[in-house]
C-alpha cells in the first residue's frame, strides 16, 4: 500500500509534472518566475492549496456529485457530474479565501510572504486541473492527498528551476525580439525536453 | 463609431495579442495544438466563452460589489464553460475525449478572466463583447498557426488528411517526431513571438 502511494507521489512529481508535461499553470509559471525568492513563495502556496483542495473536492465528488452517490439521501440514479466544474472552482475560490484569512490572523509572517500570491492561485489552472485529473482517474481519498501534494510539489520544483535559469540569463546577450517572454518560452521548452526523460519510467 | 468597434475587434489579433504580449492563456495553447481539429474546437469555445462572459459581466458591472467580483465572474464563466463542455460532449464526443480536462480549464484560462477583470468591468456590454471576440481571435490565430505547423510537420497531415506522404507509408516525407511532443509548442510560440516583435518593435521588452 505504501509502495503504491510512493509511486503515485513520484509519478505526479516527475513523470506527470503539471507544468512541464501538461503545461498547466503556465501563465503564472512564465510571469512570476523572474526571481528565485518569489517563485519559492508561490511554489509553497501552490503546494499548500493543492494539498487541501484536491482531497476536499475528492470528498465532494465521491459523496455528492458521482452517479448514484446520493443514494443515501434516497435519490438513486441522480448524476450531478455536470455540476462538477462550477463546484470545484467554487471550492477552490472559497478555500483560498479562507486560507488567506486564517494565515492573516494566525501566521502573519507566512501571510506576508505568501499573501500576494494567494489570490493569483484561484486562477492558476494547475490547481483546478489537479481536481479534474483526480476525478478523471477516479482516485480514492488517500490517493488524492498524495496526488495533491505530489502535483503541487512538481509544479513548485519546475517554477523554482525556471527562475534559477532566468536569473542567470540576465548576463547573456539575447536577440532583441526574443528578450523577455520569447527566450523564457525556449528555456521552458528545453526544460520540458529534459523532463521527458522521465516519461519512459514505469512505476 | 464604427471605426472604434473595428479597432476593439482587430487590435488584439496582432498588435495586442493575448498570448504573445499579455501572457494570458498559455496552458491550453500548448496542450491542445498537436492537431488542427482539437485546436479549432478549443479556439472556438474560448472565443465564445470570452465574448459572452465579458458581455454578461459588463451588463451587471454596476451592481457587483468589488469584494465579491471575482466570485461572481467565476460563476458566470464556469456556467458558460459547462454549457460549452456539454455541447462539445454532445456533438463531438471523440474530440471531447482528446481535449480531456482542457475544456474545463477554460474557466481558469487567464484570457477569459483577464478580459472580464481588465476590460468588461469598466466598459459597456457591446464593446466588451467585441473585445472578447477580438481577444478570442488573437488566441485562435496562435492556436491555429501552432496546430497547423505541428500537425503538418509532425504527422504530414492537415485535418487528418495526408498532405505530405510519410516514408513509413512509402512516401518521401520523414516525419519530425519532435513536433508531436510537448516541447515543440514552446519553440513554435517563441518563434511566433520573435517574428511578431520584429514587425512590431515597440513590443520588445527591455531588461
Amino acid at each position: 500500500m505504501l509502495e503504491h502511494y510512493l509511486s503515485l507521489f513520484i509519478k505526479s512529481i516527475f513523470i506527470e509534472n503539471m507544468a512541464l508535461a501538461f503545461f498547466l499553470g503556465m501563465c503564472t509559471f512564465l510571469a512570476v518566475s523572474k526571481k528565485v525568492d518569489t517563485s519559492i513563495g508561490l511554489g509553497i502556496a501552490v503546494i499548500f492549496v493543492q494539498v487541501i483542495t484536491v482531497p476536499v473536492n475528492n470528498l465532494i465528488y465521491q459523496n455528492v456529485l458521482k452517479e448514484g452517490a446520493l443514494a443515501w439521501a434516497g435519490l438513486e440514479g441522480v448524476d450531478l457530474t455536470f455540476l462538477g466544474l462550477i463546484t470545484y472552482i467554487g471550492v477552490i475560490a472559497a478555500i483560498v479565501q479562507v486560507l488567506e484569512m486564517i494565515l492573516d490572523k494566525y501566521v502573519p509572517s507566512l501571510y506576508n510572504s505568501l499573501g500576494i500570491f494567494l489570490p493569483l492561485i484561484t486562477v492558476n489552472c494547475a490547481i483546478l486541473a489537479g481536481s479534474l485529473f483526480m476525478v478523471e482517474r477516479n482516485y480514492d481519498f488517500g490517493e488524492s492527498i498524495v496526488y495533491g501534494f505530489g502535483s503541487g510539489f512538481g509544479w513548485a520544483l519546475a517554477i523554482v528551476a525556471l527562475a534559477g535559469v532566468r536569473e542567470k540569463m540576465k548576463y547573456s546577450n539575447v536577440p532583441k525580439g526574443l528578450r523577455g517572454l520569447g527566450i523564457t518560452f525556449i528555456t521552458a521548452g528545453l526544460m520540458a525536453m529534459a523532463f521527458m526523460l522521465f516519461s519512459g519510467i514505469k512505476l | 463609431m464604427a471605426n472604434k468597434y473595428k479597432e476593439i475587434l482587430i487590435d488584439p489579433i496582432l498588435k495586442n495579442n493575448p498570448i504573445t504580449l499579455q501572457v494570458l492563456g498559455i496552458c491550453s495553447a500548448l496542450a491542445v495544438t498537436t492537431k488542427m481539429e482539437t485546436a479549432v474546437v478549443m479556439a472556438l469555445s474560448v472565443t465564445l466563452v470570452t465574448a459572452f462572459s465579458s458581455y454578461f459581466v459588463s451588463l451587471i458591472r454596476n451592481h457587483i460589489p468589488s469584494s465579491v467580483r471575482i466570485l461572481v465572474e467565476m460563476t458566470i464563466i464556469a456556467s458558460l464553460v459547462i454549457i460549452a463542455d456539454q455541447l462539445i460532449k454532445a456533438y463531438a464526443y471523440n474530440i471531447s475525449k482528446q481535449l480531456s480536462v482542457y475544456v474545463g480549464l477554460i474557466i481558469t484560462n487567464c484570457i477569459v478572466m483577464g478580459r472580464t477583470e481588465g476590460y468588461a468591468l469598466k466598459n459597456p456590454p457591446v464593446e466588451s463583447f467585441l473585445d472578447g471576440i477580438g481577444n478570442g481571435m488573437g488566441y485562435a490565430v496562435i492556436l491555429l498557426t501552432v496546430g497547423f505547423l505541428r500537425e503538418l510537420l509532425g504527422a504530414g497531415k492537415f485535418f487528418g488528411i495526408t498532405i505530405l506522404p510519410l516514408t513509413t507509408d512509402g512516401g518521401w516525407y520523414q516525419a519530425n517526431g519532435l513536433m508531436l511532443l510537448a516541447p515543440s509548442a514552446f519553440f513554435l510560440i517563441a518563434m511566433f513571438i520573435w517574428v511578431l516583435r520584429t514587425f512590431y518593435p515597440e513590443q520588445v521588452e527591455e531588461e
